[in-house]
């Protein structure tokens, strides 16, 4: 768990940044059982982008997302933040790293209310920042208007801004969020990414799962597709949304 | 049956209740964290008997003591039970459920691993403090202190409910208010997301595991002076406990506490009106009856995943 990051042996792709990423994923492979998810991918994030990781449905977005923030571990490969290997490190732990995890499907805790909720995000800390639960409030009215009522009880929307606010309570570094706009209506999706674009503002770096690839790419700096556990294309995100195999695949041009 | 008599009976079931309730947060508890029905638990109820009595016969008493040293000599031996009760329960998470956790054991095996601990328990427990029911230090004279609209209290009742009350209080106010409650509602709720919120699940089972164990010794040893510490003696009061967690609604806490002071009370009443020989009967009735018409309990599931 030493600081064992190589920091100069960068690829000499034209353009390719040569400092240390926040986050690197490296020859990556995880397995459930015997179920092979990830087979070797590589994927980096610098400080202050945001980097979107798109896929189609079973692809292994989520296992990424699980493994960077230690809900699995690696059989092969690593995981690097700032340069230090982070891989084998339990969740709970890799929390103090700064890096919050938006899980899919929201999971706020039902049965406590939106304050608590919230506190529960920055759990990690002796006691919640009132400067922390103000920005949330703020980024989200929403969630102020319904501070007593129980998370369970909550719309769709309202509990994925509550997944948003409550991984922000723990001053992350690092922002994972896993399709944050699933089964929501589009008028939300907006004001949510539009928060996410305000949250990456003020200075947090954002590794974003999405299927809504045209949203994620409009917001991105950098894009990754998965296919099958492996990195079928990465580039900028202006690239990949002008690419005609993305557009087939993922925007629902031509033959899907 | 007068009903001065009945009145008297229905203090008794305040006092009873308070037991039950006091071991069926125990369950409730464990229940929340691992969704594990902790059938050992009676046994760490049995352990804290023994823990207070131990102390307490080893502690010379004072022949025929007073009110007030009568409450010195309690809250000693609770301390007692509490500790041995608090300490079965962390070792027997630490034995008997971690390894499972670890190897993401099916829920039948955790059943079935807990009544093996619990056989385990009560039998090592009968090797070391002998098979014969032992009495607390004759000192307790039960002697009347309070009387209440006639129905008359001894210290010891007084004391039961006094404690009871005092740790029910205590728990909830841990559960609801403090960081490791939080901690344990969230594990409840959801294990994963708790521990990517910083939350360390084995100590939080831990630590739920020993706060079952602190207030099931306690339990075990207020019970014992109400009646006799012996090796079998967790069995009836753990399972009519483990009644009232799913009578209240299982991993409810408030449940767990309405719940004992419920059957507490249909027992006495029950032995009240049709004699000793009814006693469990009705109790378990009016559970069965509850949970086919509200299989949630009375308060439903609170803590736990689901409702
Ligand atoms: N808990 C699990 N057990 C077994 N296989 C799983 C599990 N979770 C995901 N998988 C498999 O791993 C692959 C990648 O899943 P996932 O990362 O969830 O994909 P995505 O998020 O891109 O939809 C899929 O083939 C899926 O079936
Ligand atoms: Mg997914």
């Amino acid at each position: 768990m030493s600081g064992a990051a190589d920091l100069t042996k960068e690829t000499e792709q034209t353009g390719e940044r040569t400092d240390t990423p926040m986050l690197e994923l490296r020859d990556l492979r995880v397995f459930y059982g015997a179920i092979e998810a990830l087979k070797g991918i590589n994927v980096k994030v610098y400080e202050g982008e945001v980097v979107a990781l798109l896929g189609a449905n079973g692809a292994g977005k989520s296992t990424t997302l699980r493994t960077a923030s230690g809900m699995l571990s690696p059989r092969d490969g690593q995981v690097l933040f700032h340069g230090e290997r982070i891989d084998g490190i339990k969740s709970h732990d890799l929390v103090r790293f700064g890096i919050g995890h938006v899980p899919e499907g929201r999971r706020v805790f039902p049965r406590m209310t939106v304050r608590e909720n919230l506190e529960m995000g920055a759990y990690r800390f002796k006691a919640p920042d009132p400067d922390d639960m103000d920005r949330v409030f703020t980024l989200f009215p929403r969630l102020s208007e319904r501070r007593t009522q129980l998370g369970g009880t909550l719309s769709g929307g309202e509990q994925q801004m509550l997944a948003i606010g409550r991984a922000l309570m723990g001053k992350p570094e690092l922002l994972l969020l896993d399709e944050p706009s699933m089964g929501l209506a589009p008028l939300i999706v907006r004001q949510i990414f539009d928060i996410l674009e305000e949250i990456n503002k003020q200075g947090t770096t954002v590794l974003l799962v999405e299927q809504n690839a045209s949203q994620a790419l409009q917001l991105a700096d950098r894009g990754y597709v998965l296919e099958t556990g492996s990195v079928a294309m990465a580039d900028e995100a202006s690239a990949l949304l002008a690419d005609p195999r993305v557009r087939a695949a993922y925007l629902g041009e031509g033959a899907a | 049956m007068s009903l001065n008599e009945l009145w008297d009976y229905m203090v008794l079931g305040v006092v009873l209740g308070c037991l039950y309730a006091v071991i069926a947060i125990g369950y409730t508890l464990v229940y929340g964290v691992l969704q594990l029905l902790n059938f050992a638990h009676s046994e760490v109820f049995m352990f804290g008997g023994f823990g207070g009595l131990l102390v307490l016969t080893a502690w010379v008493p004072v022949a025929d003591p007073s009110g007030f040293q009568s409450v010195i000599y309690v809250a000693v031996g609770m301390l007692a039970g509490a500790a041995l009760g608090g300490a079965v329960a962390f070792g027997l998470e630490k034995v008997a459920y971690r390894p499972l956790r670890r190897h993401n054991a099916p829920r039948l095996v955790f059943l079935i691993t807990a009544i093996g601990a619990s056989f385990f328990l009560y039998n090592i427990a009968g090797k070391l403090f002998g098979r014969s029911s032992m009495s607390m230090p004759t000192m307790y004279e039960n002697k009347t202190v309070v009387t209440i609209f006639g129905a008359s209290l001894n210290v010891t009742q007084l004391l039961i409910v006094f404690s009871a009350v005092a740790m029910m209080v205590g728990l909830d106010y841990v559960v609801n208010r403090t960081k490791l409650g939080s901690g344990i509602r969230a594990v409840a709720q959801d294990p994963e997301v708790a521990s990517l919120m910083g939350v360390n699940i084995d100590k939080v089972v831990s630590r739920t595991f020993v706060i079952g164990g602190l207030l099931g010794g306690a339990a075990g040893f207020l019970f014992g002076l109400n009646s006799k510490v012996v090796y079998t003696m967790g069995f009836l009061p753990g399972i009519t406990a483990f009644a009232a967690a799913v009578l209240g609604g299982i991993g409810n806490v408030r449940g767990a506490m309405l719940g004992g002071m419920v059957l507490g009370m249909v027992e006495t009443l029950t032995v009240f009106v049709w004699g000793d020989d009814w006693r469990y009967v009705a109790g378990f009735a009016v559970l069965v009856l509850v949970l086919m018409f509200r299989p949630t309990g009375l308060l439903g599931e609170r803590l736990g995943r689901t409702a």
